[in-house]
């Protein structure tokens, strides 16, 4: 599998689970279906991002230093999002940057990259 | 007045007599290396090409020529055995006394049994080892065995090259193209033509040689396989605990009938290449609980992200802000 579409799905899946992990905030729940929908728009970015990354960095520690980043950088643009004084930084940029960080890892050492061509004599 | 010699005089006459009288050939004596069952082996240099190699001289009183011709064969043999895994031979002919003698390239490296004293991880040696097979199924795929496959006959080299040594025992059973490749059945039944080991022959090392080879049968590739399986023992008899997944590939190697015990080294060492992937043998069976206990410690990096991400969304849930 393409190392952009293995960072696409993952992130996706991810950012699924996010979403719903605000299901268990009851103030939260009318609004989470948009909550979803927008997580998972961020960790299908994120995913290709990474993905992509990933197919042309071969380095696992930069792998996950970018994700680690990418991740940080999203959730941080989602917190500074939300309306109201609270933006709850801490709690959307931890697990985003979890999110960047195991896709980071995954992307690395999974998923195929470019292909070499074969040496003539 | 008749005098004797002593014998230290006879022995280094004895030795000197060894010695090969290279005039007449491109090559200039060096030093010996080794004495083999025989023919000596020497360090020589190559005038022509102003490199060191080694060659490797009858030395056998042959007075009907079937040595020469032995030694001869096993040159052809390796010759047609090009594989990184086998020392080349780059030249062959006949010294001005009539003996024969062939070139191959020079291996400065140590004998397995040397080198593994180094090698204290199993996993380095099993390494070796599958390299080790990987030169002998490239032979049997070409229709030679060797025969003769002890840690003495294996050489690893500085850069860690691994190198099967001294096919002098090898035998041809199929004639094979460059391309083709033996199937088990194909290289069962001995040749016919094969009069050079004739049956009822005893040639091999004790220890290392297959039942059936010691007994002087005919013998075919599973011959090789048990001798790679005492090969395996060997590696990893000074491991703390072995784990039963080796233990059981190697009595597959090593089982007294032929026809119980792998039917090729490519599954030998496929087998081997799994253990050392974490994945399930062959011939070990697993339960569910050690194939998933596998699967976690294959997969161990990217499940403790996970389990850090899953706690860090829990941790946030049930300690959020009121």
């Amino acid at each position: 599998m393409h190392k952009a579409l293995l960072g696409l799905i993952l992130g996706g899946i991810l950012g699924v689970f996010d979403g719903l992990s605000a299901w268990f905030t009851p103030a939260a729940r009318p609004e989470i279906l948009g909550i979803v929908m927008g997580s998972t728009v961020k960790g299908l970015i994120a995913g290709v991002l990474i993905g992509y990354f990933a197919r042309k960095v071969n380095s696992l520690a930069l792998g996950i230093i970018f994700g680690l980043g990418v991740g940080l950088i999203l959730a941080y643009a989602v917190a500074a999002m939300q309306p109201g004084p609270n933006h709850y930084y801490f709690e959307i940029m931890l697990p985003g940057g979890l999110v960047g960080l195991i896709v980071g890892y995954v992307t690395q050492r999974y998923g195929r990259g470019p292909q070499s061509q074969p040496a003539t004599q | 007045m008749m005098r004797f010699l002593s014998d230290s005089a006879i022995e280094r006459l004895r030795e000197a007599a060894d010695f090969p009288d290279l005039t007449g050939t491109r090559y200039e004596l060096i030093d010996k290396l080794g004495q083999g069952g025989m023919g000596g082996v020497f360090r020589v240099q190559d005038t022509a090409l102003d490199r060191q190699v080694a060659m490797k001289v009858m030395s056998l009183v042959d007075s009907d020529g079937t040595w020469s011709a032995r030694l001869l064969r096993e040159a052809r043999i390796i010759a047609k055995l090009e594989h990184p895994g086998i020392v080349p031979v780059h030249d062959s002919g006949l010294l001005s006394d009539g003996r024969p003698y062939y070139i191959m390239k020079l291996v400065q490296g140590k004998r397995l049994e040397e080198h593994v004293s180094n090698v204290a991880a199993l996993s380095d040696r099993l390494r070796i080892f599958l390299r080790i097979c990987d030169a002998v199924a490239f032979a049997h795929a070409r229709g030679v065995l060797h025969r003769d496959l002890k840690p003495g006959n294996v050489m690893v080299g500085p850069f860690g090259e691994v190198l099967v040594m001294d096919w002098g025992l090898s035998k041809v059973v199929a004639e094979k193209t460059e391309n083709s490749v033996s199937q088990p059945s194909e290289l069962s039944p001995a040749n016919p033509r094969d009069r050079t080991t004739a049956h009822g022959t005893v040639l091999g090392t004790p220890g290392f040689m297959a039942p059936e080879q010691t007994r002087g049968d005919s013998v075919d590739q599973r011959a090789d396989v048990y001798s790679l399986g005492a090969i395996l023992q060997f590696l990893s008899v000074d491991s703390s605990s072995v784990p039963r997944a080796l233990t059981a590939v190697r009595k597959q190697a090593m089982a007294e009938d032929s026809s119980h015990r792998y039917q090729t080294v490519l599954n030998l060492a496929t087998d081997v290449a799994h253990f050392l992937d974490g994945l399930p043998v062959s011939v070990y069976p697993e339960g569910p609980l050690i194939r998933a206990g596998r699967w976690i410690v294959r997969n161990r990096v990217w499940i403790l992200l996970l389990l850090a991400y899953v706690i860090a969304r829990a941790l946030l849930i049930f300690f959020r802000p009121r």
